[in-house]
């Protein structure tokens, strides 16, 4: 055994002689000190690092059965539910972890929020992690075309088609995104390259720039006080704590409690009531046809509910391009003094709590057939949704906030 | 925590007021895959009745040996009408073309038709059918108006005839059903019949759900047992954290 353990030793230092392998420990792990009262809003960056992990390892395995075919695309991913071993469950899985990666990047997005994580000095860190969204969002819309049912299809064809309404290029833009005049083959072989090469490859990449940004400022937490600012005599925070081991182990069970509710969905609901698999998605694609009801999936609705509360199909598609961009400029619209919500005043409390009422009840109306009421609903709730934002440099200038202590309070 | 459970509270009442349907109301297709027998049953109705012009191209015959306690002879000999080799899928032999003469559609496959539709939907369609002389082969649904699809059961359930809601003592429930010319079964045999086969249809629509529920849950009992040792690790290690 101490042979063993004295041979890994000298590998260790083999290597890191040649590579910064006990730097990179260190800076990322042994020595990273995070500050000690990360609450339960502090996992889901974690959770949807497991997220990406889960589609990327069912991701290859389904490629290996796939066929990326406008004829045989549907059959294959039936020949998968049925003749490959286990065949199932990585697709539920996948299926199940696209709906989940967006559950946990709103969830994370929203503790930004709420502690004012993408304040100064982490602005970079928010912005890394827009772009990470919006990657996501693409590779999401991409992978949604390839089981090739007829709300792939035609859910594809009405986003793609958004891009027409842009003046002069729109039509040429949409013909060059397509590849032809409707969704076809060329559409799926090019979606089916983005989803599984370019885009997996670009969503890893500002996964470890996002990482190393934070790394770099350091971690907010609930109380949105720098812990830098404390330091002992040997440089380390009073009030961080090495994330190896502490994190590593809180985080452990956090995975091991969020794979327990995943695993209820992929092996009890995978469909989850029509929400994560469409029925209609069972119906294989087919041109001539067009469904009575076109929705996209639910985490794209609360921004499809914008697009069409906007009465000009110009102005819809500028309204859903600006509501998903305002989140860009989050770090310079927030002027309050305190970055975390247990130091703010009503006003942003009440800001937040009603842009997270809209935000939901978008995604709700987005799924639904716009009848009048609807629509009225989806301008009104839109008005909250961007009054939330460009309001935000008045109110929360003008909010009362509380004194905030400079230790940590648990 | 308040606010979040009020949120919690006002999201599920939003998704309770959902969908407004149109159109009569389902019937309760109560599915059930637990019993082997049941399914069997439900197999010999689909391959008598709905496989002469449906097909189910993604399931394979030899699947229902392994999943339904049949031997191969047995699938052979009453289940297997299209086709000589037992790893072939339920193929059809009419025609798109033809069918599309003959009935102005062509018959969509039924692999995952349960799936699409849902099991209630199939049950309240094949009950729906009822005589109507303003269609062309005399017959319409409840459920599907104007389905092109003939009555392929009516000697097992008979002819129905539409009672209009008025002349109903229940007015509020809509239009119902009643049995004109009574058929081989009587009402309550021929729902059982159509559940059996609309159960089948289910397991056609995803044979994994047989082992699905059960795979689920020793995989979470597993995860629980996996998250008391990494809580205790996790105490243990923070003991030391205040």
């Amino acid at each position: 055994m101490n042979a063993v353990v004295k041979g890994l030793v000298e590998l260790r230092d083999w290597v890191d002689d040649r590579f910064p392998l006990m730097q990179l420990w260190n800076d990322h792990m042994g020595r990273y000190y995070a500050p000690k009262n990360f609450n339960f809003w502090y996992y889901f960056g974690v959770f949807s690092m497991v997220v990406l992990a889960i589609q990327i390892v069912t991701g290859i395995w389904l490629v290996m059965n796939y066929k990326p075919d406008a004829a045989t695309a549907f059959a294959s991913v039936e020949y998968i539910m049925r003749d490959v071993d286990w065949g199932w469950l990585i697709r539920y899985m996948h299926s199940t972890g696209s709906s989940f990666f967006f559950i946990v990047i709103y969830l994370h997005m929203f503790r930004a929020l709420l502690y004012g994580s993408y304040k100064k000095p982490r602005e970079l860190v928010w912005i890394l992690g827009m772009f990470l969204y919006l990657t996501l969002m693409a590779e999401a819309f991409c992978g949604y075309l390839l089981p090739w049912g007829q709300m792939s299809y035609w859910g594809a064809q009405v986003i793609i088609s958004l891009f027409g309404a842009i003046p002069f290029v729109g039509e040429t833009l949409s013909l060059w995104i397509r590849g032809d005049y409707v969704v076809s083959d060329i559409t799926l072989n090019r979606f089916f390259s983005f989803h599984v090469i370019a885009l997996p490859f670009a969503i890893a990449g500002l996964v470890v720039l996002h990482i190393i940004a934070l790394h770099e400022v350091g971690s907010n937490n609930p109380d949105g006080i720098e812990i830098k600012d404390n330091k002992d005599a040997d440089g380390k925070p009073v009030d961080g704590i090495p994330f190896h081991p502490y994190y590593t182990v809180k985080d452990s069970v956090g995975v091991v409690a969020f794979l327990i509710v995943f695993s209820a969905v992929v092996f009890f609901a995978p469909e989850f009531g029509g929400w994560f698999l469409e029925h209609n998605n069972f119906v294989p694609a087919n041109p001539l046809k067009t469904p009575d009801h076109i929705v996209p999936v639910w985490y794209f609705t609360p921004f499809y509910a914008i697009l069409r509360a906007v009465p000009d199909k110009l102005f819809g598609v500028m309204a859903m391009g600006a509501a998903t961009m305002v989140f860009f400029l989050l770090p310079w619209l927030d002027r309050s003094p305190v970055k975390s919500i247990r130091y703010r005043g009503p006003i942003f409390k009440t800001a937040l709590v009603l842009f997270v009422i809209s935000f939901i009840s978008l995604g709700y109306l987005g799924t639904q057939n716009p009848t009048n009421l609807y629509t009225w609903l989806a301008r009104g709730f839109s008005l909250i949704y961007f009054g939330f934002f460009l309001l935000m440099p008045f109110y929360s200038k003008v909010d009362k906030t509380k004194p905030v202590p400079d230790r940590l309070t648990g | 925590m308040r606010t979040i459970l009020a949120l919690a509270l006002w999201v599920c009442a939003t998704v309770g007021i959902a969908a407004g349907s149109h159109g009569p109301e389902l019937l309760d297709a109560n599915v059930s895959l637990g019993s082997k027998a049941s399914l069997q049953r439900g197999a010999r109705t689909f391959v008598n009745y709905c496989l002469s012009c449906h097909s189910a191209a993604y399931m394979r015959y030899n699947r229902l040996v392994e999943d339904l306690d049949l031997s191969e002879e047995a699938v052979e000999k009453n289940l297997m009408f299209t086709t000589n080799k037992i790893g072939n899928t339920m193929t059809v032999a009419m025609q798109p073309q033809d069918a599309e003469q003959w009935f102005g559609v062509a018959p969509p496959d039924l692999s995952v038709i349960a799936r699409s539709r849902g099991a209630d939907w199939l049950y309240s369609y094949l009950l729906g059918f009822y005589l109507d002389d303003s269609r062309p082969r005399g017959m319409n649904n409840l459920y599907f108006p104007d389905t092109a699809m003939p009555h392929v059961l009516w000697e097992l359930q008979g002819l129905q005839r539409l009672v209009e809601a008025q002349e109903d003592a229940h007015a509020h429930r809509g239009p119902t059903l009643k049995i004109a010319v009574p058929g081989k079964l009587d009402p309550s045999q021929y729902e059982k019949t159509v559940r059996e086969l609309v159960s089948f249809m289910v397991y056609v629509g995803e044979p994994a759900k047989l082992i699905r529920y059960r795979v689920g849950f020793w995989t979470i009992a597993f995860l629980l047992v996996l998250l008391a040792a990494t809580y205790l690790m996790k105490r243990d290690y923070w003991k030391d954290i205040h």
